[in-house]
């Protein structure tokens, strides 16, 4: 037994000098190594599967002063710190955990390998070497709101979440905000499933919308399943997530909302390659084009189109904001007074509903 | 609610309550011979990716039904030779098996997400669009399939001399042998049934629910299915019933959320936790009752040895 | 020429520790030789699963900590299997002991104690071997299938984290996200090997192993469990009472499951979070089996499985193999394991052809 201990204890010691070690024999000339890690895997038509193009798009830009690397399927928790701290080990310059439930593991291991950077997406914790960074998709849903407002024939929107997290209310509200400046009866049902992988719970939660008035769905839980079902059932139609998915509702995508993370991974690799690399949290949105509107779906009027594009263009220029006030609540209460914005901080936390949306209980 | 509510969430629920029924009937033959494969959610992901490739390269449902049954027959039989040839642990086998078909159907979908298919229309189309009569005619052929066989394999166990031998192998396995039945052979066919049923079940998420191929899109059904033999008492005529109470209880949540009122208040994780509860009370129901004809298998779960 | 098996009148003990060895060999050998059929890099892929968590010191703590859970819940399983008990919900009851021991923690928030962490522990057993009580009350008085019903209190355990995570117990500064607040301080496992993450649960993993190798051997109660396994009837004439047996089958093995359960919530975890239930108690059957049943051999088993979780995530980042590929791999060992069986209780025997057709 003792000299069992004294072997791990050694191991021990040998693994807490080796970051050092890396550290030095890394040279300059040798490509930049960038580590992902997924929480999914990479054939989920959504989340992961939008970060892996990103990933792709950074290896295509840089070319061979990047060299990348992705673990998928890391459960949120004491996984995800052993992945992280291999991808550190093995020499990775500058990681990207792309999932909320990373947090806590991210700057545990950052902590132990302050030469390695860190970026969480969707986090809020930072450090020396930990980034956060996300994207402005209600900036999308904005858009896909007007959108909605026109087209909607009952005035009743679904929108499919997984679990009520603050982005996911930002969604809800921002879409219902922006149908409702077209339509004033506009109302907004969100219903959480409690999953992010299950397509064919989505699919019945499409149903169970179409099936009770409601006309104009979007999703959340970024895979084509909620568009298949409106295409099939030919309601005025839904939302891309994540990426154009026309392949999978040629009729019923009315337009998509586009995770467009490539950008930002080359920025912030090519920040790395040139020392300049500063934590921060970035949250680029429409302007950045690290979210994108899709081309509208052949249903969507000229009238509608144009519409919508006003409205992504006083995003882009900043002279339209959805989050300012005045906003009501979903009491009717005023939340927001007229000409008062919300501030980024207001909306990472966001846990209320905008008048129009029918709470969940 | 109005009339046309009511079609329309009988609708949903029969599509949702179809996979796990397929699956559950074939589980419930594996398990009526004695044996309980607890790969069912393994052998179901085999199925689905198998009849998602087929109908993507080749556009015949049909055909990918069949193969989807043929891949399910394939993988139950590494489950099948490991426990009936070599007499392994059913429950580890059973285990290593949903890995395995997890990993495989992953493996092999590498490349098919973000490609839509189309899915099986249905069976009657000069009836399916009639508002009243669809609710009868208005699903496709697996629905259709999923009933046949509640009544196929009620028939098969109720009146055939084959069903009598398979009850016999599960009730009493060693007899079985002594009067000549080869009950690895029975189990073996049982086995291989279960995996054909499992493999269709399977095929339902790309064809009946969803088009597409997305990683372990099956989401824990298999589970659900392996309940709902418990939850029936192990009869194909309770089981029909209870795998559309089961997708009742599944839909009804996502009918309440969309659409308000007093049920919406519920959480959802107690929607779904009911299934597995109401199968625990049923468990307890049935020996509180202490009927013989609603008893589990003698033999469930416990290899086979011949003394010799 | 034609095979039969024939019964050893007793399992050869050679083959009992032959078989794992070969399992593991063997798929390094066939899995090496089908990735490369199929496409991959099928040495490189046997390389970084199964070697390199081995050679590279750096994995030796991520396998410490891996196994530690598997190992705990492993010899519980083992016991309970041992005496004919099939207690398959050890999910289920990690699960509750990691939420008792979670409700400690936040009961105590914010104040300091050595008691606290004994305090978890006891909750933490108490949890899973009261779940574990339900499948015990439910086959003693009633006979009900335990199999089942460990199972399906499983899965309904998994929506009692996600309920409690969500509402009652949502870290109030959270920015809305299901999960609990960090433990204090005092309500944190301690790692034992500085500037490693190697935490007190992995020696407690060892000394579990050791004391239930130690009692399942040398003690009545063992030696009870054994007999009521092996032979039930043989049991009840020896005047063990087989309904006792099932108590304490279920009570050890919940009890054990939920000490793994509050040791990984209080240790890497830290908080509750929905993805707590992270397979720890369906991969333990399977070590159990690895195992042999034995206390000591579950210890070798889980490591084993350990190096083929960790060397998963090792061929992805270095040779890209996906994570479904290193899932198959651990399925084709299971499955070599699960037919290497075979040979610990038959030999196969080279018998005439004509006294084939007696075969069976």
């Amino acid at each position: 037994m003792t000299i069992n201990r004294r072997t791990i204890l050694k191991s021990g010691l040998t693994a807490a000098m080796l970051p050092l070690l890396s550290s030095v024999a890394f040279a300059q000339d040798e490509p930049l190594k960038v580590g992902f890690i997924y929480i999914g895997t990479i054939n989920d038509n959504g989340w992961n599967y939008a970060h892996n193009q990103g990933r792709l798009y950074l290896e295509e830009q840089l070319g061979d002063a990047v060299e990348t690397t992705y673990v998928e399927n890391v459960p949120e928790g004491p996984d995800a710190e052993r992945v992280l701290r291999e991808l550190a080990q093995s020499g990775h310059d500058l990681i990207f955990a792309t999932s909320f439930g990373y947090g806590d593991y991210v700057l545990k291991v950052a902590q132990q390998f302050p030469d390695v950077k860190f970026e969480h997406a969707t986090g809020y914790q930072r450090a020396d070497n930990v980034a956060t960074y996300n994207a402005r998709f209600h900036e999308g849903r904005a858009v896909a709101g007007t959108v909605a407002g026109h087209m909607s024939e009952t005035g009743k929107g679904g929108y499919i979440g997984s679990f009520p997290i603050p982005e996911v209310v930002m969604g809800v509200n921002a879409f219902t905000l922006a149908a409702r400046k077209v339509n004033p009866d506009f109302t907004m049902t969100p219903v959480y499933i409690s999953t992010w992988n299950d397509p064919a719970k989505e699919a019945d939660a499409a149903r169970a919308m179409i099936d009770q008035g409601i006309d104009v769905i979007t999703q959340h839980t970024d895979g084509p399943a909620a568009l298949q079902v409106a295409e099939e059932r030919g309601i005025v139609g839904g939302f891309g997530q994540g990426a154009d998915m026309s392949a999978f509702a040629p009729q019923a995508q009315l337009t998509s909302i586009i995770d467009n993370w490539g950008p930002h991974y080359v920025n912030a690799a090519q920040a790395v390659i040139d020392g300049t690399w500063e934590s921060k949290d970035s949250w680029p949105g429409l302007k950045e084009g690290e979210v994108q509107i899709g081309p509208y779906g052949p249903k969507v009027p000229e009238d509608v189109k144009a519409a919508a594009e006003a409205v992504k263009e006083g995003q882009i220029d900043g002279t339209f904001n959805i989050f300012t006030g005045p906003i009501n609540d979903h009491t009717g209460a005023e939340r927001v007074p007229a000409g008062v914005t919300l501030t980024d901080a207001e909306l990472l936390s966001m846990d209320w509903y905008v008048e129009g949306v029918n709470p969940p209980s | 609610m109005t009339t046309e509510l009511i079609i329309a969430v009988i609708i949903t629920v029969v599509g949702a309550s179809t996979p796990i029924l397929i699956a559950a009937l074939g589980e419930l033959v594996v398990e009526r011979a004695g044996v309980l494969n607890l790969g069912v959610e393994g052998m179901m992901l085999v199925g689905a990716i198998t009849g998602f490739v087929i109908v993507f390269t080749t556009g015949n449902h049909y055909l990918a039904i069949a193969l989807a049954a043929a891949a399910g027959v394939a993988t139950s039989l590494i489950f099948g030779f490991l426990t009936l040839s070599l007499s392994a642990n059913q429950t580890a086998t059973g285990l290593a098996l949903t890995i395995f078909g997890t990993g495989f159907s992953a493996l092999a979908g590498q490349g098919f997400s973000a490609r839509p298919v189309t899915l099986l229309g249905p069976l009657f189309p000069g009836l399916a669009g009639d508002p009243v009569w669809r609710v009868i005619f208005g699903y496709s052929a697996l629905v259709y399939f999923a009933l046949f066989m509640v009544l196929a394999i009620w028939w098969f166990l109720k009146k055939t001399r084959a069903g009598l031998i398979l009850r016999a192998v599960g009730e009493n396995d060693l007899s079985a042998h002594s009067i000549g039945y080869s009950v690895i052979g029975v189990r073996y066919m049982a086995v291989m049934f279960g995996g054909a049923m499992a493999g269709i079940a399977g095929a339902c998420f790309p064809l009946l629910l969803t088009p597409q191929w997305a990683d372990g899109m099956t989401a824990g059904r298999g589970w659900i299915a392996v309940a709902l033999v418990v939850f029936a008492s192990w009869r194909p005529l309770r089981l029909l019933v209870g795998a559309y109470l089961f997708g009742l209880v599944m839909t009804t949540e996502l009918y309440a959320k969309a659409g308000g009122g007093p049920l919406s208040a519920i959480p959802s994780e107690l929607w779904a936790a009911l299934p597995y509860l109401a199968t625990i009370v049923v468990l307890v129901l049935i020996s509180i009752r202490r009927d013989a004809s609603t008893n589990a298998p003698a033999c469930l779960g416990k290899p086979f040895v011949p003394s010799n | 020429m034609q095979f039969r098996l024939e019964r050893r009148p007793e399992p050869s003990r050679v083959m009992i520790y032959a078989t794992p060895v070969a399992a593991v060999l063997l798929t390094m050998v066939v899995g090496a030789v089908l990735f490369s059929l199929i496409g991959f890099d099928g040495l490189g892929a046997v390389r970084e699963i199964f070697l390199t968590p081995l050679t590279n010191s750096f994995k030796w703590q991520d396998l410490g900590v891996k196994a530690a859970p598997l190992i705990i819940i492993g010899v519980g399983l083992s016991i309970s299997y041992r005496a004919n008990v099939w207690n398959i919900g050890a999910e289920g009851q990690y699960i509750v002991g990691g939420l008792a021991a979670t409700w400690v923690a936040l009961a105590t928030y914010g104040m300091t104690g050595w008691w606290i962490l004994p305090a978890m522990l006891v909750a933490g057993v108490a949890g899973g071997a009261a779940y574990a009580a339900i499948p015990a009350l439910l086959k003693t008085r009633l006979g009900v299938n335990e199999i089942l019903t460990s199972l399906m209190l499983t899965y309904a355990s998994v929506q009692l984290i996600y309920y409690l995570v969500r509402a009652p117990w949502k870290d109030p500064m959270g920015m809305g996200f299901p999960q609990t607040r960090i433990f204090s301080e005092a309500a944190r496992l301690p790692t034992i090997i500085p500037t490693t993450i190697v935490h007190l649960g992995v020696p407690i993993a060892i000394v579990v192993a050791l004391v239930a190798w130690f009692i399942m051997s040398r003690s009545v109660f063992g030696y009870r469990m054994r007999v009521v396994g092996a032979a039930p009837h043989a049991a009840r004439y020896g005047g063990f009472s087989e309904n006792k047996t099932i108590w304490l089958a279920l009570l050890v093995s919940g009890g054990l499951a939920g000490m793994a359960g509050m040791l990984e919530v209080a240790g890497p975890f830290q908080r509750m979070v929905p993805g707590f239930p992270t397979g720890y108690g369906f991969t333990a059957i399977i070590v159990a089996f690895l195992g042999r049943l034995n206390p000591l051999g579950v210890i070798f088993a889980g490591i084993v499985m350990a190096i083929t979780f960790v060397g998963g995530e090792v061929a992805q980042t270095t040779i890209g193999l996906s994570s479904s590929a290193a899932g198959v791999f651990q399925a084709m060992m299971l499955f070599f394991l699960l037919a290497g069986d075979l040979l610990v209780r038959y030999r196969i025997k080279r018998v005439q052809p004509q006294t084939a057709g007696v075969t069976p």
